[in-house]
């Protein structure tokens, strides 16, 4: 029979062996897994503005049609602007600016800072707004990518961490995503966002179905947190927009 | 000289073979032990995850098999399922890690079933039932055989749902090449969804046991 002391020193030797494995294999793959993270999120930005990237070509896709990376203050004042080729892919102040910590400080009245990247092509440009909410499981996040005018919808992607397969998690497929292609998110000059409508368009006024897409059947909670992470991220560039014209 | 033939001959003998052998057909651990039946239904959509997760559970479950079986003998019996549970979380962690460094799509699919690894039942399973009481050599050509009897259920149940429900393989697509949606062909929405992976595990037994009439309990 063992005892109680061996059992201690055995479970006290085994957990500390264990832990020293796991923490040096986190710290030596941790390089690898970061550069995975932002090639994974410039393929995000680069799909909401309909341009298809894979892991391989993300980052010279991104080098080449990324033409600008702003980062604006709550009030509308521009902080920092980079233009292509001034900073490496991925490094930009305004590709690592922390939504979620950036909306926390918005939650707390305090000033904050947003993103904003352009696309250029042909003379006309796309912008591309970060987008991060809280889903029903937890945090969801995406791109949309919208005309000159701030107001018309080019695409959006979202991503989620883990929303119920089949339900709340559909909003990362291209059915759910293609219906805000051409919404508006003003209407008259005045902030409306577009609203994930349970029930869908349908149920709106005729007017308003430039600024609603349909709802998800059985996943309401994370249809109203699309519909919410829109407006709380869209509604901040709001000084910006008007500053501009 | 005898002795090296001897050794050489228990490496692979019968008894070994059909160690790394019986799982896959009449010792299966999803049709006939019934075990990791919930992992079979979340990544089979697509046969791509499915071949990962199996090269996950391979690797933890090998590894693991051996990792017991060495530690079998100063394992104390009281804290023995704690010790089990160690040892498969630091190993899935592992698995995750390195998955998230390179391959990290994949890793997105299967997301927190890798984590769900640790509750595989099948891992618990054979490391109470065989690690604990075999040698490391037997234990890792157990835990091999075991991962594989898993995995080729979880490929062939994936390859229908993804042929049937979204008309690729491995991605490629295969239905698209094939003219067939010009035909008035649509992919079958329902085959994605958990429910159907059940009925092809099922359709799987069936056939199994038709075959096989010795798989059926007598009542």
């Amino acid at each position: 029979m063992y005892s109680n002391s061996y059992i201690f020193r055995y479970a006290s030797v085994m957990v500390i062996i264990v832990a020293a494995i796991l923490s040096s294999a986190a710290m030596f793959l941790k390089p690898l897994q970061e550069k995975n993270e932002a090639i994974d999120k410039m393929k995000g930005i680069l799909a909401s503005a309909n341009i298809k990237a894979t892991s391989g070509n993300a980052i010279e896709l991104y080098k080449t049609n990324i033409t600008e990376e702003i980062v604006i203050t709550n009030s509308g004042e521009i902080v920092e602007a980079s233009k292509s080729g001034e900073v490496e892919p991925g490094k930009s102040l305004a590709f690592n600016l922390d939504l979620k910590k950036e909306l926390y400080k918005k939650s707390k009245n305090l000033e904050f800072n947003i993103p904003l990247l352009v696309v250029e092509s042909n003379g006309i440009k796309t912008y591309i707004i970060p987008l991060r909410g809280t889903g029903l499981w937890g945090p969801i996040w995406g791109n949309i990518a919208v005309k000159d005018n701030f107001s018309t919808v080019v695409g959006v992607t979202f991503g989620h961490k883990g929303e119920t397969p089949g339900l709340g998690a559909e909003i990362d497929t291209k059915i759910f995503q293609s219906q805000f292609v051409s919404k508006e998110i003003f209407n008259d000059g005045k902030f409306q966002s577009v609203k994930v409508v349970k029930g869908g368009i349908v149920t709106l006024p005729a007017n308003m179905h430039i600024h609603g897409v349909d709802a998800i059947s059985g996943g309401t909670i994370t249809s109203d947190a699309v519909s919410e992470m829109l407006a709380n991220c869209l509604e901040n560039y709001v000084p910006y927009i008007n500053k501009r014209n | 000289m005898s002795e090296e033939k001897k050794e050489k001959k228990a490496i692979f003998s019968a008894k070994n073979r059909k160690l790394l052998i019986n799982p896959l057909h009449k010792d299966n651990p999803i049709t006939t032990q019934v075990l990791g039946i919930c992992s079979a239904l979340a990544v089979t959509a697509k046969v791509k995850p499915a071949f990962v997760m199996t090269l996950s559970v391979m690797a933890v479950l090998a590894i693991g098999n051996v990792i017991i079986s060495i530690l079998r003998n100063g394992i104390p019996p009281r804290i023995r399922i704690i010790v089990q549970l160690v040892v498969i979380a630091a190993l899935v962690i592992l698995v995750d890690q390195v998955l998230k460094a390179f391959v990290f799509d994949v890793s997105k699919q299967l997301s927190v079933f890798v984590g769900l690894i640790i509750t595989n039942c099948i891992i618990m399973g054979r490391f109470e039932a065989f690690a604990m009481a075999n040698k490391p050599w037997e234990s890792f050509l157990d835990g091999l055989g075991n991962a594989f009897g898993y995995g080729w259920i979880l490929i062939v149940v994936a390859f229908f749902r993804e042929f049937l429900g979204s008309g690729t393989i491995w991605d490629y697509p295969v239905m698209e090449k094939l003219g067939v949606y010009s035909f008035g062909y649509e992919n079958n929405g329902f085959m994605i969804l958990p429910p159907m992976a059940l009925i092809i595990v099922g359709v799987i037994i069936w056939v199994q046991r038709s075959k096989d009439k010795t798989l059926i309990e007598e009542k």
